[in-house]
């Protein structure tokens, strides 16, 4: 039937391999167009992998409220007072743990070493919270927490600025005009993350102590202010209920009524992905016009050439209906030929996708970009689709030529 | 073969039958062929009549432009008459489909061109495989080889078109018309591209199928002496058959040295002399 389906590819391979450089011209388009969607697909994966993988390391159902601007304009800070408030278990039954946080940039030195120092004062809970453990010496406890201690947990970046010599634990180093002592050495965070930011350069220490003696500031108030408050929910379920919780509780506290704004904001990890999942998707969608234009002017470009080939070889169409090739036969065999191109065309850009994989896996630790088979099945489905798309038409124009017509074109 | 048309009515029995009992192969019948060129209509073919019956071996003369050609092109189902009526094997060629027409062109017909017609990059054995493979036939690589061995070729199966001599690549053409063993093959001018030598074997070839397998043989020939040594010449001139006579004594090919111009001329005129001037029939 139709003439020997491996007859069609011999003789398509024979052709192209004639015309190596326009053939290979021609497939550049749909080579990468289909390298283009398989990147799409894998690093599209690879990114969310990614993203899924910072959260874990973060710690999980967790929610950050942030003091944001009232209709005035003005920022009002959140407090200590507030976080108790959201401790109380009969506000917020769906808070597990609740911690407030206070950023602080001092200078700190040691031994005639100088560094800016990003101060993170937090409480005992952090570690449990945020899935960090120390990676030598021990984390400040309830005890040290309560009673204002002068002790710190650094960061590995601190520890090669300020003891690049010295073991660290057990030193004392200045903060600002205070002193502090060092007990231990956080484990080294992977990378920085959207939710934290690069934790690795950061000194901790008891939220208490920062507040009063680091940075000593009140409010109007009397209140002492905070940066922010990460909230530990129960459970997965109980995220959105315990930050509606959350959310009642400071409108309760800051008296905002019904008809106004908060003046606060609440993020859960939820609401941080999905943001990272707008911009993955605009990624995505730029990766996808690239894509598809270069699959069009790939499949316009078969089009042309088969077109082309269709007229330079007139004379083999008609000595082929001489002989008793049905029109059936002529279309099958450009059609095929058609799809060897684009066929050939997607199997280059398969291969330039899966070497770029390797090159992004070996280049960053983090980013395993791996090509599915599904999206090599894709890429195939998508050639052949384009092949048998813009072939059919070149195809058939060769199939209704008249025999003696054919042969007599010169 | 003959189930090709099974489903159109069968074969007819009213098929003409000759002196010797023969069928006919071909019949046509008013037979025109008007090419529009513009304003201008050229009249390729006249109103023709004639009857080929099997195992003749026919050659067809005329001057240039006397529709040699588009004769031909007919015969060979490559082309639709304007008018008329051709009967192939009792068939009426008129009124089949393209799809039927494909089937009797691959099965019944073994055409032969003047510039041979092959494909490029595509071995001997393959261009002989062709028809083979739009038939849909099995054991294509021993008829191929088989038809090759038959002109002479055995030696020479994956040889390309470029590597052969003009007289081999028109044995090749030869090899594919019969192939597919057809009741009958048309050559337009086989030997109008080659030298006498090769000529003379084309030639040769020809006379073999006809006489050892009985394969009806219609060419179209220039050359007067190639005529001598077919059974019938057919001589046109504007479109119309205007001798149509059996040659006497044929010449068996190779047998016979080619004799000057003159008195080629003169025996061919002796048989199918029409009143023209001699410089047409060059
Ligand atoms: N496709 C065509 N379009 C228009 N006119 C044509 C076409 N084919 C042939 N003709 C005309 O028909 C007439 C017969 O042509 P044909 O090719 O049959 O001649 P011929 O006898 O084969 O000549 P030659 O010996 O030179 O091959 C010529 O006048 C030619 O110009
Ligand atoms: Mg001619």
């Amino acid at each position: 039937m139709f003439g020997g389906f491996g007859e069609n590819v011999r003789v398509a391979l024979t052709g192209l391999g004639a015309n190596k450089l326009r053939s290979s011209l021609t497939m550049l388009g749909i080579t990468i167009g289909v390298a283009a969607v398989i990147v799409l697909v894998s690093l599209g994966q690879a990114v969310e992998t990614f993203v899924r993988g910072q959260f874990l390391g973060l710690g999980t159902n967790l929610i950050l409220v942030f003091p944001a601007e009232d209709s005035r304009g003005v920022t009002i800070r959140l407090t200590l007072d507030e976080v108790e408030a959201l401790d109380d278990p009969l506000r917020v039954p769906d808070g597990l743990y609740v911690m407030p946080q206070l950023n602080l940039t001092r200078v700190a030195a040691f031994n005639g070493r100088e560094a800016q120092g990003r101060v993170r004062g937090v409480t005992d809970e952090f570690p449990t919270m945020r899935s960090r453990a120390v990676a030598a010496g021990r984390f400040f406890d309830r005890t040290e927490v309560d009673g204002l201690a002068r002790v710190a947990v650094i960061g590995t970046t601190v520890v090669d600025r300020l003891f690049p010599e010295t073991y660290p634990i057990g030193q004392t180093f200045r903060l600002g005009d205070v002193n502090f002592r060092v007990i231990g050495v956080m484990e080294n965070a992977s990378s920085p993350n959207p939710f934290a930011g690069d934790e690795n350069d950061l000194i901790f220490v008891p939220i208490t102590t920062a507040s009063t003696r680091l940075s000593g500031e009140r409010d109007l108030r009397g209140d002492r202010p905070i940066t922010s408050v990460l909230v530990q929910a129960r459970g997965e379920d109980s995220i959105s209920m315990a930050a509606a919780q959350i959310r009642q509780t400071l409108r309760e506290e800051r008296g905002i009524s019904f008809r106004d704004e908060d003046t606060f904001e609440i993020f859960t990890q939820d609401d941080l992905l999905e943001s990272l999942g707008q911009i993955t998707g605009l990624l995505t969608i730029f990766l996808a016009i690239i894509a598809g234009i270069s699959l069009l002017v790939g499949g316009i470009g078969i089009m042309n050439i088969m077109l082309v080939t269709v007229t330079e070889r007139t004379r083999e169409i008609g000595l082929r209906k001489a002989v008793g090739a049905q029109k059936n036969d002529i279309l099958m065999q450009f059609l095929i030929e058609a799809m060897v191109l684009s066929l050939l065309g997607g199997g280059i850009g398969v291969g330039i996708a899966l070497s770029g994989a390797l090159l992004v896996s070996s280049l960053s630790a983090e980013l395993a970009v791996r090509v599915q088979p599904e999206s090599i099945l894709l890429a195939t489905a998508i050639s052949i689709g384009i092949g048998v798309f813009f072939g059919i038409y070149p195809a058939n124009r060769a199939a209704s030529l008249n025999p003696i017509d054919a042969l007599r074109y010169e | 073969m003959v189930s090709l048309f099974k489903r159109r009515g069968g074969r007819r029995d009213d098929v003409p039958v000759d002196v010797q009992g023969r069928r006919a192969v071909i019949e046509i019948q008013g037979v025109t062929k008007t090419y529009a060129m513009g304003d201008i209509e050229v009249h390729a073919l006249r109103g023709v009549d004639l009857t080929i019956y099997e195992g003749e071996f026919v050659s067809i003369m005329g001057p240039s432009g006397s529709g040699k050609s588009t004769l031909m092109n007919i015969l060979g189902a490559l082309d639709q008459p304007t008018s008329g009526a051709y009967r192939l094997d009792g068939v009426d060629v008129s009124r089949l489909s393209e799809s039927d027409l494909a089937k009797v062109r691959n099965k019944k017909i073994g055409f032969v061109f003047q510039n041979f017609n092959l494909l490029k990059r595509t071995t001997a054995q393959r261009q002989v495989e062709l028809p083979l493979i739009y038939a849909g036939a099995g054991g294509r690589s021993r008829k191929a080889k088989a038809a090759l061995e038959s002109v002479g070729l055995g030696q020479r199966l994956n040889h390309l078109p470029s590597e052969l001599s003009g007289g081999q690549q028109q044995r090749v053409a030869i090899a594919r018309a019969l192939v597919n063993e057809p009741a009958m093959i048309l050559a337009d001018e086989p030997t109008g591209n080659l030298d006498s030598r090769s000529g003379a074997e084309v030639l040769q070839i020809f006379q073999t199928l006809n006489r050892e397998r009985g394969i009806t043989v219609v060419f179209v020939t220039h050359d007067s002496w190639i005529a001598r040594h077919t059974q019938r010449v057919i001589m046109l001139r504007d479109g119309q058959i205007v001798a149509d006579a059996p040659i006497a004594e044929p010449l068996i090919a190779g047998h016979n040295e080619r004799p000057s111009m003159e008195d080629e001329m003169e025996a061919v005129l002796k048989t199918v002399y029409y009143g023209g001037k001699e410089e047409e029939y060059t």
